[in-house]
């Protein structure tokens, strides 16, 4: 074991606690009332993002989804600027216009979440189309869900990235469902083989496995770069709230029975978490510390968040357009 | 009367048309057994079963386009749209297609479908869950637009869109699916083109849309204890425009706010009142008066989001200041 790939490894593990406990402290603002509107959590999900983020630099781009905090958590933003927004006050990365459904972050390279599902795979692609053009060699990752596949625009742009060679990489984050219905009943036939079928390379990966995401990404990254691209990745994966914060009564769709399965043999974090320690990379104290720090973080920025300042009404019509 | 809510009232209306015509069937996202993500469609795939409620994939412009063929081959379609946002997905087979092809062919074809769907904001849905786009479609000939105000309306209006042998576009208020009217338990229907008087009124008529109408009457009520008497009323359909009861009243009262929660550019308050102005002009003591939803993508803060809409002291405000024959856009 390297040094570079303890911390790499190290980081990978706080990244995904940080996305668990951004979550949990969202849920509990609606929870609480303290939140407006509704809001998609991505616990369970957090090798997906993770695991693909850590194979990106701040120049690589990204595009999100309505279930994206988890997105741009690993993308590298800050909580509180994150519960800033959530929240509406002035101080979130969008200054509070575009709450939970809209939260961009252009520091890190998050082209931002979208509220239309499907909607981002024409942005993803554009960006990729410019780094083309433009001789650079950054490369985008456009995430989606199974749901997502149903839209005509995905096979669209996959058409034109396949014929052009873009730097782009198609991220499925196939969770089983798409809202309240199963993925196999709004997918007809193998989702991968839609990418093959315009020539795409395909990969179908367990992502609950942090390792295994980052790994893959990380060599198509590095042939993207090359103009090897586009690629496609369907990671398998599980939401373990509802599809959004209101969906408590979900049994008609979702036994418990496997929502428990998944939470208590899958979770990538207790994986691991259980990794880092049989393989000496750290100790249970190591661990422990590092959960303690981001509860703490987010505790603060919570905190912080509510304190904060709601935009001045004169912002309403400011950024229609731009100068 | 009992009372029933708007969202029951469309279940309602529904579940009727489907008892009585075996050609109406319904489609959309989640609409079977979770039925809609606002509950309104509960209950009918049980009643119905999956061959007359079916759930579709993601795929908005693919079942709506769907639906068009379905409508023009014998079959009604009722296309569940989950938010009036999406509408922009689908819009060529709305407007290019659905709306077209009784004309291009000469009054061959028809497209009997309904596409039911949603606007309103201030639920903290932010820019893309929160748009009321009816201007869009009401531009587009061929295309019927209806606006329910209330459960009463929502199934007089349903019931009509579904017998109608052209494209409907149906906007129901998504903060009002909880709202309680009284209903009666026999049958109704509301033809399209005509407007209710929802209140009478001699100083000023306040013409207004779907959720706009609490909002002017509520406005109407604050003024009645100041001695102005506002007209409120409800267009219901918007295509077709019921012009001569709103000349009517406007001739009348010599003044008029048209209020809707659109974007107030270029929308179905600029189109009601420019008639007014054509029609009714030398009857009128005051410019008539526009009120939509402010000019911006709809913001996520509830600091900025409530003062994107009009409000009923928004409205009672205008209404004192034409009324005392002020001017409220100076020269
Ligand atoms: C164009 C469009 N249609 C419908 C919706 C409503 N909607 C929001 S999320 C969702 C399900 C998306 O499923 P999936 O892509 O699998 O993502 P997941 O929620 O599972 O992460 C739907 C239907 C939407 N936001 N946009
Ligand atoms: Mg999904």
């Amino acid at each position: 074991m390297t040094k570079t790939n303890t911390e790499d490894y190290l980081r990978m593990y706080t990244q995904m606690v940080r996305i668990r406990t951004f979550e949990d402290n969202a849920n509990q603002l609606y929870l609480s009332a303290k939140m407006p509107g509704l809001t998609h959590m991505y616990s369970g999900e957090e090798a997906v993002a993770v695991g693909i983020c850590e194979a990106l630099t701040d120049d690589d781009r990204i595009t999100s989804t309505h279930r994206g905090h988890g997105h741009c958590v690993a993308k590298g933003a800050e909580f509180k600027e994150m519960f800033c927004e959530l929240l509406g006050k002035a101080e979130g990365y969008c200054r509070g216009k575009g709450g939970s459904m809209h939260i961009a972050d252009q520091s890190h390279g998050n082209l931002g979440a979208n509220a239309i599902v499907g909607g981002s795979m024409g942005i993803a692609t554009g960006s990729a189309l410019r780094a083309k053009l433009q001789g650079s060699d950054d490369v985008t990752v456009c995430f989606f869900g199974d749901g997502a596949t149903a839209q005509g625009l995905m096979y669209e742009v996959m058409n034109m990235a396949a014929l052009w060679n873009l730097p782009v990489i198609y991220a499925c984050e196939n969770n089983g469902y798409s809202e309240y219905t199963k993925t196999e009943e709004i997918a007809a036939g193998s989702i991968t083989a839609r990418a093959e079928a315009f020539g795409i390379e395909a990969h179908q990966v367990d992502g609950q496995d942090v390792l295994a995401v980052n790994e893959l990404t990380q060599k198509l990254v590095a042939r993207a770069r090359k103009g090897e691209g586009p690629f496609f990745i369907e990671l398998m994966t599980y939401r373990y709230h509802g599809h959004h914060v209101g969906d408590i009564n979900r049994e008609y769709y979702r036994s418990k029975d496997e929502e428990k399965d998944w939470k208590e043999n899958r979770d990538p974090i207790v994986r691991f978490r259980g990794y880092l320690v049989e393989q000496g990379i750290a100790t249970e104290d190591e661990i422990e510390a590092i959960n303690a720090a981001v509860e703490k973080d987010a505790t603060d920025a919570v905190a912080y968040a509510e304190a904060a300042a709601y935009p001045d009404v004169s912002e309403v019509d400011m950024h229609v357009f731009a100068a | 009367m009992r009372e029933i809510t708007l969202s029951q009232a469309v279940n309602e209306a529904i579940a009727e048309e489907m008892r009585r015509d075996p050609t109406v069937f319904l489609m959309g996202e989640d609409v079977a057994e979770a039925g809609t993500p606002f509950k309104v469609l509960s209950g009918l795939v049980e009643e119905f079963g999956t061959d007359r409620v079916l759930d579709t994939p993601i795929s908005e412009p693919g079942f709506v386009g769907m639906a068009v063929g379905a409508a023009m081959t014998g079959a009604r379609p009722i296309v569940d749209l989950m938010f009036g946002d999406f509408i922009y997905l689908v819009m060529d087979q709305l407007c290019n297609q659905a709306a077209k092809q009784h004309y291009m062919s000469g009054g061959k074809l028809t497209v009997p479908m309904v596409l039911r769907t949603n606007m309103g904001a201030t639920r903290r849905s932010a820019a893309q869950h929160s748009q009321s786009l009816q201007a869009l479609v009401a531009h587009i000939p061929g295309v019927k637009v209806a606006m329910p105000s209330s459960a009463y309306e929502a199934k007089g209006l349903m019931k009509t869109a579904i017998r109608d042998n052209n494209p409907v576009v149906i906007f129901e208020d998504k903060l009002m699916y909880q709202d309680k009217a009284p209903v009666p338990e026999e049958e109704y229907l509301i033809p399209f083109g005509e407007a209710n008087v929802k209140r009478e009124g001699s100083d000023i008529t306040f013409i207004a849309t779907s959720s706009m109408v609490q909002v002017a009457e509520k406005a109407a009520e604050t003024l009645a204890a100041e001695g102005i008497s506002a007209e409120v009323i409800d267009p219901r359909t918007i295509v077709p425009l019921d012009e001569a009861t709103l000349l009517a009243s406007v001739k009348k009262t010599s003044r008029a706010i048209v209020i809707d929660e659109g974007h107030q550019s270029y929308g179905v308050t600029a189109e009601i009142a420019s008639r007014l102005n054509e029609k009714a002009f030398y009857h009128l003591d005051a410019p008539v008066l526009r009120m939509g939803a402010m000019d911006v993508p709809v913001p996520f803060s509830p600091a900025l989001e409530d003062i994107t809409v009009p409000t009923p002291e928004g409205v009672a405000a205008n209404a004192r200041k034409l009324c005392a024959g002020e001017m409220i856009y100076a020269a």
